[in-house]
């Protein structure tokens, strides 16, 4: 039998910081599905440069969260059922072809980046630190990712129409970005994490002004989709932790 | 000496003092394991280096990037460098802020990456570290390791990695 599962009895910080870890834990492991599968040499490292990156910064994450838990941080990545994840939706899409791993990459990072560097003002300590390395770190994924948009929008017929199609199908995972529940909105109040609601504006400058360039179309702002932050995913998140979780699941405290 | 004794606290001050730089010179020496043409003290990984109450060396670094997979092997490369230098049982300690920068890298550090054929970072396009050529461009922003990027040179053709700008 395997190991049982977690559940964190959470607090509104350990909430926060869930959030973000999961975030970039699930955002790293679908970028690490990349390997060996990439379209060249050069990107396959880029993307998994990307995914190093965000696996740094969940761990920083998951062993504060860890500290204020009781959990390790390998327990909170490997021990924890779909429902106790925190991510966001967008970041838990299937990869799809290259545009899609891209565009995904462009919509999230243009967020992040912005949450990181606001961050960097923390009150909290040890927030701000682990913010002082991500704002670096994800300002140079957003200049990579945006810089292939816009390759692939103003490129070939074929590039702009799998890159638009990559747009329209992720637009309705952005919502969920800017979401801010009474969680956040104590955290914001205490100083610790930047008001997501109020980097919307500036997120969309970003995004619009990186679509303009690939000669992409903005979409509609329709009906948006929502649940991840609650622990409510898509049927995505369940086979790609199975594939993440099997090992240290079915070898409790199996070492490398 | 005849102009009269030395102070005995001046004389342990020193000692202290001797010690704790034979700490530092020890940790300092570690080459970085993937680019191991510099140490950690070239590169700036190094921080700190204190000898603690109970005698043990308190060792203090941070990483260059969030998710640089050499950290492990770094700290154990430095518990076995402070074991051979006299200080058992180093405590190795990671610290995130304040954030590395390539503004942490020493002149001896591009030097050293200079000569190891790796660009070292500048702003704009780095410089061909074989012909020395400014006229090169981007391959990859990405590299063999988190902290590299590849480009080529144009003038020689060559292509070289050089130390991301960060």
């Amino acid at each position: 039998m395997a190991t049982t599962s977690i559940v964190v009895t959470e607090t509104p910080l350990l909430t926060v910081l869930l959030r973000r870890a999961d975030d970039a834990l699930v955002l790293a492991h679908r970028l690490s599905e990349w390997t060996g599968h990439a379209p060249s040499l050069e990107e396959e490292l880029a993307l998994a440069n990307l995914a190093l990156d965000l696996i740094g910064q969940a761990r920083g994450l998951y062993q504060y969260a860890g500290e204020l838990s009781g959990f390790d941080e390998d327990q909170l990545a490997y021990l924890r059922d779909a429902g106790g994840f925190r991510n966001c939706l967008l970041v838990e899409q299937p990869n799809g072809d290259f545009a899609r791993t891209i565009v995904r990459h462009v919509l999230f990072t243009a967020f992040s980046d912005a949450f990181w560097r606001a961050a960097t003002a923390s009150r909290d300590a040890r927030l701000a630190a682990i913010a002082g390395k991500a704002e670096k770190e994800t300002a140079y994924q957003l200049r990579y990712a945006g810089a292939w948009l816009v390759r692939l929008g103003d490129g070939t017929d074929e590039s702009h129409r799998r890159a638009q199609e990559a747009v329209d199908w992720l637009w309705p995972y952005v919502g969920e970005l800017f979401e801010v529940d009474d969680a956040e909105q104590a955290m914001i109040a205490a100083g610790v994490v930047p008001d997501a609601a109020a980097l919307r504006d500036g997120w969309r400058r970003t995004v619009e002004g990186l679509l303009a360039r690939a000669t992409l179309r903005l979409p509609e702002d329709g009906a948006m989709q929502s649940g991840g932050r609650r622990g409510v995913h898509s049927e995505h998140l369940g086979h790609l932790l199975a594939e993440m979780q099997v090992l240290p699941r079915t070898y409790p405290g199996a070492q490398w | 000496m005849v102009a009269g004794a030395v102070p005995k606290d001046a004389v342990q001050k020193d000692a202290a003092e001797n010690r704790r730089a034979a700490a530092w010179a020890a940790a300092a020496s570690v080459p970085d394991p993937e680019l191991p043409a510099v140490t950690i003290e070239d590169l700036g990984i190094l921080r700190d280096v204190t000898l603690r109450e109970d005698g043990r060396a308190e060792v203090t670094i941070t990483p260059t990037y969030s998710g640089c997979p050499a950290m492990t092997v770094i700290a154990f490369d430095i518990v076995r460098a402070m074991d051979a230098a006299g200080f058992p049982d180093a405590v190795v300690r990671t610290v995130l802020a304040p954030a590395w920068s390539t503004d942490w890298l020493t002149a001896a550090a591009h030097r050293k990456l200079a000569e190891a054929g790796i660009a070292p970072p500048r702003p704009g396009a780095p410089a061909c570290p074989r012909c020395g050529s400014a006229t090169t461009e981007t391959i990859s922003p990405f590299g063999a390791t988190a902290c590299k990027a590849l480009h080529r040179c144009l003038a020689c053709r060559e292509p070289f990695e050089a130390f991301k700008c960060h």
